[in-house]
């Protein structure tokens, strides 16, 4: 079968919200409710409302994302 | 991911050994001249004869494309996996072709693939075979109870890479069951220990995909689904639906003389 992998896309940071939650808009407006990967909270890599960022989306739930990496 | 009952197990054992009943009798038709839509048509009769559906026809695109219009895929050469069957693609000696097959049979879903040799072939040829079906079996012998998914990869690889061939990424084994592509996704390659752990009753389709050359593949552009390789070097594809069970794995639908001790 066809290798399934999630779909990465660019966005930025609306709102962060409590636990580690960020609200992110993609470019094409859509809004989705994102949480930071495990590999950045470890590292603490800290997201601001406005940053750039990298989300990976689940082609099965669009309205939910995994932040997986911070632009500088 | 689904765990199936011994019974279920049986059905899937029985769907299996239609397919691979079905694909000796292929072996057998595989010469020279004959195309692979023959082969299909001969295929999807045998399917229908014994009660089953074909699994692969009608199915949908991954992406935006056709929906498969064959019973069987059947990749020759340099096709990794996915092949058309077309009047087209006539057989010559010395080309090797993937067959691809599954089935619905009695609300469950069978699937299994062999690579053919056309007549006599290139010793290189036959080497990829021959390593492709052991990286398989090397594979098969790490569905076992309490292993990892990734185990199965990281042995198909290591032996896939020992052999100086490649492992092609972009096509993965499967769950399989009351649906044909089910939890969990078994890549051929990898770091051993990840993913998630193997209990009996589940049932995986192994399916490793080798390269004689580089990894890399293409989608054809014309029918959206024949995958090549991107150097155009040869392609074999080998794959077992195997059950994993307290007394180890089982390869479902086996026939008298392909038992091999895994």
């Amino acid at each position: 079968m066809v290798k399934e992998e999630a779909i990465q896309v660019e966005a930025t940071v609306i709102d962060s919200l409590p636990n580690a939650m960020f609200k992110v808009e993609l470019e094409n407006k859509h809004r989705v409710l994102a949480h930071i990967s495990g590999k950045m909270r470890k590292h603490f890599i800290r997201i601001l409302p406005g940053d750039r960022v990298l989300v990976e989306l689940s082609p099965y739930d669009l309205t939910r994302g995994r932040i997986i990496y911070r632009y500088k | 991911m689904v765990l199936k009952s011994a019974a279920e197990i049986e059905i899937m054992d029985e769907a299996n050994r239609l397919l691979r009943s079905i694909l000796r009798e292929v072996g057998g038709r595989i010469a020279p001249g004959v195309t692979t839509l023959d082969l299909d048509r001969f295929v999807e009769e045998r399917i229908v004869a014994a009660g089953g559906k074909p699994a692969f026809k009608g199915y949908p695109h991954p992406g935006l494309g056709p929906d498969f219009p064959g019973t069987i895929c059947a990749s020759l050469n340099d096709e990794v996996v996915h092949g058309v069957p077309s009047t087209r693609v006539i057989l010559r000696e010395g080309d090797i072709l993937s067959v691809d097959v599954g089935v619905l049979y009695r609300g469950y879903y069978g699937d299994t693939a062999e690579t053919f040799a056309v007549g006599k072939v290139s010793e290189d040829a036959r080497r990829l075979l021959t390593v492709t079906r052991e990286a398989l079996d090397r594979g098969v012998r790490q569905a076992v109870e309490g292993n990892r998914v990734s185990d199965i990869g990281h042995a198909v690889q290591a032996h896939v890479e020992l052999h100086g061939f490649s492992v092609v990424r972009e096509f993965v084994g499967h769950g399989i069951g009351a649906r044909l592509h089910e939890e969990p996704q078994i890549p051929n390659y990898g770091s051993p220990g990840k993913g998630m752990r193997l209990s009996p009753g589940m049932v995986l389709a192994i399916e490793p995909m080798v390269n004689a050359g580089g990894a890399e593949v293409l989608l054809s552009a014309e029918d959206g689904w024949t995958a090549r390789t991107k150097d155009g070097s040869l392609s074999a594809h080998f794959e077992y639906s195997v059950a994993v069970t307290e007394a180890g794995p089982r390869v479902l639908g086996l026939l008298p003389g392909e038992a091999r001790p895994w």
